[in-house]
């Protein structure tokens, strides 16, 4: 009876658990093997060309100023547009919380399209807005009396106008598990505050926040995951540049390994980034476990 | 007089509601704007987008865009590379990952919970780090440029199994058992009694899957150079490359690429926001 449902179990993972460990887990270590040659275009050509770096790879890695760019870009990513999708998120879904039922729906679906919107179109509009003549972002900036920017011209300011424009397409995944959080929080913890003379700010602090640590935590991981991914907002809007100003890990990678055929070179970028996945991953989840 | 006092806090909540719902349809109108120009500019003469002072209704609604988008641009072939890939990546990641999320949650097995422990860890790797053996595994199959190609690393995944998995668990067993005392073998009683108890579970992972696959970029990017072969997204990118001038043509096609995404979107919403909140609440 337990064999035949063994049997059954092995079957049933069979095909899910062949095409994860052929195409995905097998291609990673392929690529930290890759990443200690130097595969390139001649290697494609012909195998014998193939050279054992070692770690020769990933010293050369951190001698290039172009890896500290991006590595650098990307971390500005990460933090500068990580918590402002966190916070507008969050803002977005308390006064979502505070509206009349009736509108609550109609709102959480409107502040959430961007997300469902594809990518590239939703840049290409963006970057219409952007255009320092005739974009309507400068439209009003001259409207206001102010000077036009050159958003994504300008070194100073495109990684600023990647941000915002990630943080229009991102925020409303987050909203919605934020809004789940709060009308999941018991009505008696708000009457009890109350009871107790709470203020709103108090009640806010001390039963509000403290409830949405859970959904916090886990919009923050995500977050942070999905961030050092970045890679369709430059590779639309500004092709890394100006001046590598919004060049990314992933776009570094794309480019040394898909396009320039730096193959080893680009698997050594991937690692770098999978390790700092883990490094994240791991603090955050620890910070985590100690505040319980 | 004491009773005009009592209503001041009655009045503060009142204009504070109002003050509330004001900023939140004005946010609304903010982050709609963006996709409403996109489809108003669509149908726009040539050049009236990049206009001075900008305009936001066309002066004479045109779907020449549109038009030179299926006759000279064959944006139709990409439209239905999409649909395809899309429709062909949700049957298939139904497939595996309903048959392994329900393994792992009504069949047990020694070494169930090494397998779950090892799918777990998975969830960590970005799904970049094996791009680039995974395009040599395929370019020495011959799949470059193919479907399958693109719809290779959609086979199964990590997400996809833990959702079924999740949901499966709350079947009862007895009704499992039931089935396997009249005879019926693993397969027929996943087939006849498991699946059809997952079918809301399926539905979300059908839809994230469908709109995954519609509006991934990098993957088919680096599988497809072929234009016949692109997907819209993939598609529209480099025409963005080109036809930098031509707003108007961009923003057509943009509104192709985005409406069967936002469309399937608002008529599976509630099955689509579940999945999010699955994957959150677990957490």
């Amino acid at each position: 009876m337990h064999r035949t449902r063994t049997i059954a179990a092995w079957i049933f993972l069979a095909p899910a658990l062949t095409a994860i460990t052929a195409f995905f887990v097998g291609p990673v270590l392929a690529a930290l093997v890759l990443s200690f040659t130097d595969f390139d275009i001649y290697t494609i050509a012909d195998s014998s060309n193939l050279r054992w770096l070692g770690l020769e790879q990933y010293r050369i890695l951190l001698r290039d100023p172009l890896f500290w760019r991006a590595l650098q870009n990307t971390l500005t990513f990460v933090v500068a547009g990580g918590s402002l999708t966190v916070v507008v998120a969050l803002g977005a879904a308390l006064a979502i919380w505070g509206a009349a039922r009736k509108v609550q729906a109609f709102l959480r679906t409107v502040y959430f399209l961007p997300v469902v919107t594809t990518i590239v179109a939703a840049a290409v509009v963006w970057r219409a807005w952007y255009h320092p003549r005739v974009g309507l972002l400068n439209v009003a900036l001259r409207w206001a009396g102010l000077p036009a920017i050159d958003w994504l011209g300008n070194p100073r300011w495109a990684m600023l106008a990647i941000i915002v424009f990630s943080v229009w397409k991102n925020f409303g995944f987050h909203m919605v598990i934020f809004l789940a959080a709060l009308q999941s929080i018991p009505h008696q913890l708000y009457e009890a505050a109350a009871i107790d003379g709470a203020s709103r700010w108090q009640q806010f602090r001390h039963v509000t926040l403290p409830m949405l640590r859970p959904a916090l935590s886990f919009v923050v991981l995500i977050t942070v995951i999905g961030s050092f991914q970045l890679f369709a907002e430059p590779y639309v809007m500004t092709q890394g540049g100006p001046a590598n100003a919004t060049l990314s890990l992933v776009l570094l990678m794309y480019r040394n390994g898909f396009q320039w055929w730096n193959v080893g070179y680009g698997a050594a970028v991937a690692w770098v980034l999978f390790a700092l996945l883990v490094v994240v991953t791991l603090t955050l989840s620890r910070l985590r476990l100690r505040r319980r | 007089m004491s009773g005009n006092l009592e209503r001041i806090p009655a009045i503060a909540g009142f204009l504070r509601s109002l003050v509330l719902h004001a900023v939140l349809f004005v946010g609304g109108a903010v982050v709609l704007a963006p996709l409403v120009w996109m489809c108003l500019a669509s149908m726009m003469p040539a050049g009236e987008a990049s206009q001075l002072p900008p305009r936001w209704w066309p002066s004479h609604p045109t779907a020449e865009h549109y038009a030179v988008l299926f006759s000279s641009l064959h944006l139709g072939r990409n439209f239905f590379n999409s649909f395809f890939l899309a429709a062909a990546a949700t049957a298939l990641s139904l497939c595996c990952n309903s048959l392994a999320g329900y393994a792992l949650a009504k069949l047990p097995f020694v070494g169930r919970d090494r397998v779950f422990t090892f799918l777990l860890a998975l969830l960590v790797v970005p799904g970049q780090v094996g791009m680039l053996p995974l395009f040599l595994l395929l370019r020495s199959f011959g799949w470059i440029d193919t479907y399958w190609g693109v719809l290779v690393p959609s086979l199964a995944s990590v997400f996809g199994i833990f959702l079924v998995q999740q949901y499966a668990q709350s079947i009862p067993d007895a009704l499992l058992d039931a089935a396997r005392v009249d005879g019926a073998s693993e397969l027929r009683v996943f087939w006849s009694v498991g699946l059809p108890l997952c079918r809301p579970i399926l539905v979300t992972l059908g839809v994230f899957t469908f709109l995954g696959t519609w509006n991934d970029f990098l993957w088919p990017l680096i599988v497809l150079s072929d234009a016949s072969k692109q997907t819209l997204p993939v598609a529209l990118a480099s025409l963005a490359a080109e036809h930098v001038q031509d707003t108007e043509l961009m923003m057509a096609s943009a509104v192709l690429t985005m409406v069967p995404a936002v469309a399937l979107f608002l008529v599976a919403q509630r099955a689509y926001v579940a999945g999010i909140l699955s994957g959150a609440l677990k957490f």
